[in-house]
């Protein structure tokens, strides 16, 4: 009796002082597939780990950035590890707010981490964030409808192509749409779109001294063109069309072409959801021949907070999730085609997978095609294709978004949409003390 | 003298307030009726006939378990409006029998803090929180609830005690009784069905609340309204998982409110017809 009571108290104290040991990491996330799968996925990361454990906190994106920023600002600490993208990376790193990434352990193989995404993690040269699942923009486009129209979607189309094949394509009476683009207002909806598109054009935010540059006719052509493109060829309402309203549309067969992230052709090609999944064609985004193509660059990335008490775990959890070994861990349960995509460079050399994502390649060109350290035609002082890597850009970059959606929806013309744009522009880097 | 209504005025009245009631019910419905389509059907436009799958609710329960985040809601929900009442009872007591010359400004400014957004003083909050450890604690959630409906409870509350007489105080008084028997034997009895009122409907505003629950908690301390949140999703379909997740939060409330209706409808008309 005295034997089994010892015995006992034994195990509850070693089950007590595990308990104390185990350590538990609290992950902020977004709601995206790859994410969700993820989070189904971790018992082979607490198997490798069993003193860490996970607790998991998905939010919708906007919120999540909100909470993450208050949580980093204040110095809160509710988080170990944080899903943020590309526009944060830079400036919070700049601000010391995350931690540098250098021990993801012997065998993470960082130069495999696709260039252009790396370039836009790092700063100085040293990585931030890990990049969990990257995406560029492309055309996408109805075979059928393209053939009916008597034209080729060539592998690098013009934007001069692409209004003709909409002209060709759009027939209203049957509910088809020549293109379908964002409109939906906010720094992250139509001004990642048309930001990524006016570098085709030529036109940038800002001059090397910062002022703003909406007065130049660079961007009254890439806006002009917009609206014109999408008075003629869009469907109705677009000026709220986000990604997730297009990507009903298309998925219905009701855009010829729709110019969005790379990541909506797994939507639009999986027969469960689309029904116009086999006949979906992927060409780069637009140029104008001047040497940049109007396609952006994001990679939800995972960083861990300057504040955690658990640095050397979650360091352990990010170098798990965005390892060479989760991608062969994902194509084992759930095949390839669910791997996420757009981080590391031996995913697309992989013939497995470029058998079952017909789309790899153009998505590897078109993330290749992305460079934001040098986003525009024109010298610029800032980094971000889609956006600009600033504090105020957030602000910035929703006011503008309201008065071109204006224009979208012919509120507003499109030069005084311009002239408010500068004047709001101006009146920012003034008070941000950018400019004089 | 009490006016004839024909019949034909009571029927239409009658249909008025159906279509107003199916108008503003149809929101909830709709939300239902989509939890039972796929994500497919869900995208596909206005259809008021699901196919009735229930994959939905499969994916929301696998996907983050309901159980937990229900519990706090409760937790957070019943507890910030007990804590209310015992505070805005003595409150709205001396307001109503007692009242003083201030009694008035003050019950408008009580009121006038809910005007001001609540992102405003997001930060202070945050910090405050941040510095007494009540950061994702129930306990904190509880009393931030508390005191952002406090203001509704007092005034709820001293709206109903005035409509008691202080005449059957005074009789109370006049025939001895002490004022722990005045409160315990006669006002608490008329009292009661307007503090279950308000209690009725300041649950279901704390079980709402939707902008401190998601800001102020991460894990441990999210409610239902967290819940919801996870499943927005800014690249892909969610339409039907969402409207699942809805539906799973609001059931609990919509059945409460079903069966306490007479008293929330009577706690939301007090004082309406003298």
């Amino acid at each position: 009796m005295k034997l089994r009571t010892l015995t006992l108290g034994l195990l509850s104290a070693s089950t007590l002082a595990f308990a104390a040991h185990a350590e538990s990491i609290t992950i902020a996330t977004v709601n995206n597939g790859d994410m969700v799968r993820m989070q189904t996925l971790t018992d082979d990361f607490t198997a490798k780990n069993p003193d860490i454990q996970l607790q998991w906190v998905t939010l919708e994106e906007n919120v999540l950035r909100e909470r993450v920023t208050t949580d980093i600002a204040t110095k809160g600490g509710q988080y170990d590890v944080m899903t943020i993208g590309t526009y944060e990376v830079p400036i919070w790193a700049k601000q010391s707010w995350l931690l540098p990434l250098d021990k993801l352990g012997d065998d993470y193989d960082i130069k495999d981490i696709i260039p252009a995404i790396a370039g836009g993690l790092s700063v100085d040269g040293t990585l931030y964030a890990a990049p969990f699942y990257g995406e560029s923009s492309f055309v996408m486009y109805r075979k059928d409808l393209m053939e009916k129209a008597g034209l080729t979607m060539p592998d690098a189309p013009t934007w001069d192509f692409i209004k003709q094949a909409a002209d060709k394509m759009t027939d209203r009476a049957n509910g088809v749409n020549g293109v379908c683009l964002r409109g939906k207002a906010g720094w992250g909806e139509n001004m990642a779109f048309l930001t990524a598109m006016s570098n085709s054009f030529g036109a940038r935010w800002f001059d090397e001294n910062w002022k703003p540059q909406f007065d130049q006719p660079e961007w009254k052509n890439t806006l002009q063109f917009y609206v014109d493109l999408m008075k003629a060829n869009g469907p109705e309402g677009a000026s709220s069309n986000g990604f997730n309203e297009n990507l009903a549309l298309f998925q219905q067969g009701k855009c010829g072409m729709w110019i969005d992230a790379t990541v909506a052709a797994s939507f639009v090609s999986d027969p469960k959801n689309s029904t116009v999944a086999d006949k979906v064609g992927y060409a780069l985004a637009p140029d104008n021949g001047l040497g940049k193509r109007g396609n952006w660059l994001w990679a939800w990335s995972l960083a861990i907070p300057a504040g955690t008490q658990k640095a050397d775990a979650a360091q352990k959890f990010v170098s798990w999730a965005t390892s060479k070994a989760y991608a062969e861990l994902v194509a084992s349960k759930e095949g390839w085609a669910n791997v996420p995509p757009g981080t590391r460079s031996s995913l697309y050399a992989n013939p497995e997978y470029q058998k079952a994502a017909p789309f790899a390649k153009m998505t590897l060109d078109s993330i290749n095609a992305a460079d934001p350290t040098h986003p525009t035609v024109k010298p610029v002082p800032y980094v971000g294709v889609q956006f600009v890597a600033i504090p105020e850009f957030q602000g910035l970059g929703t006011t503008v978004g309201q008065l071109f959606s204006a224009a979208l929806a012919g509120q507003t013309s499109v030069d005084d949409a311009l002239k408010q744009a500068q004047e709001a522009a101006t009146a920012t880097m003034t008070e941000g003390g950018y400019i004089q | 003298m009490a006016r004839a209504v024909s019949t034909q005025h009571k029927t239409i009245a009658t249909a008025a307030a159906w279509i107003v009631a199916l108008l503003i019910f149809f929101p909830i419905l709709y939300t239902i009726i989509t939890s039972f389509k796929s994500e497919q059907e869900a995208i596909q436009g206005f259809n008021l006939f699901p196919s009735g799958t229930t994959e939905s609710y499969t994916a929301v329960e696998a996907q983050s378990g309901y159980f937990k985040f229900f519990l706090n809601s409760v937790f957070l929900s019943v507890g910030s409006t007990i804590l209310a009442l015992l505070v805005a009872i003595p409150a709205a007591w001396s307001m109503a029998f007692s009242p003083g010359k201030w009694t008035k400004d003050i019950l408008m400014w009580m009121l006038s803090t809910k005007m001001m957004p609540a992102v405003a003083v997001l930060f202070p909050i945050y910090l405050i929180f941040r510095d007494t450890g009540l950061l994702d604690s129930r306990i904190g959630l509880m009393i931030m609830l508390m005191l952002i409906n406090l203001p509704i409870v007092v005034w709820m509350l001293y709206t109903y005690f005035r409509e008691i007489p202080g005449e059957i105080l005074e009789a109370a008084r006049m025939d001895g009784a002490s004022l722990w028997n005045e409160i315990v034997y006669v006002l608490t009895p008329m009292a009661v069905p307007g503090i279950a009122s308000t209690m009725l409907l300041n649950i279901i505003l704390a079980w709402n609340e939707a902008f401190w629950t998601i800001r102020l908690t991460t894990t441990e301390a999210a409610p239902l309204t967290a819940f919801i949140s996870s499943f927005s999703s800014p690249q892909g379909l969610f339409w039907a998982k969402l409207s699942a997740a809805s539906t799973l939060a609001i059931a609990p409330i919509l059945i409460m409110g079903w069966f306490s209706q007479k008293q929330l409808v009577r706690g939301l008309t007090f004082g309406a017809v003298k």
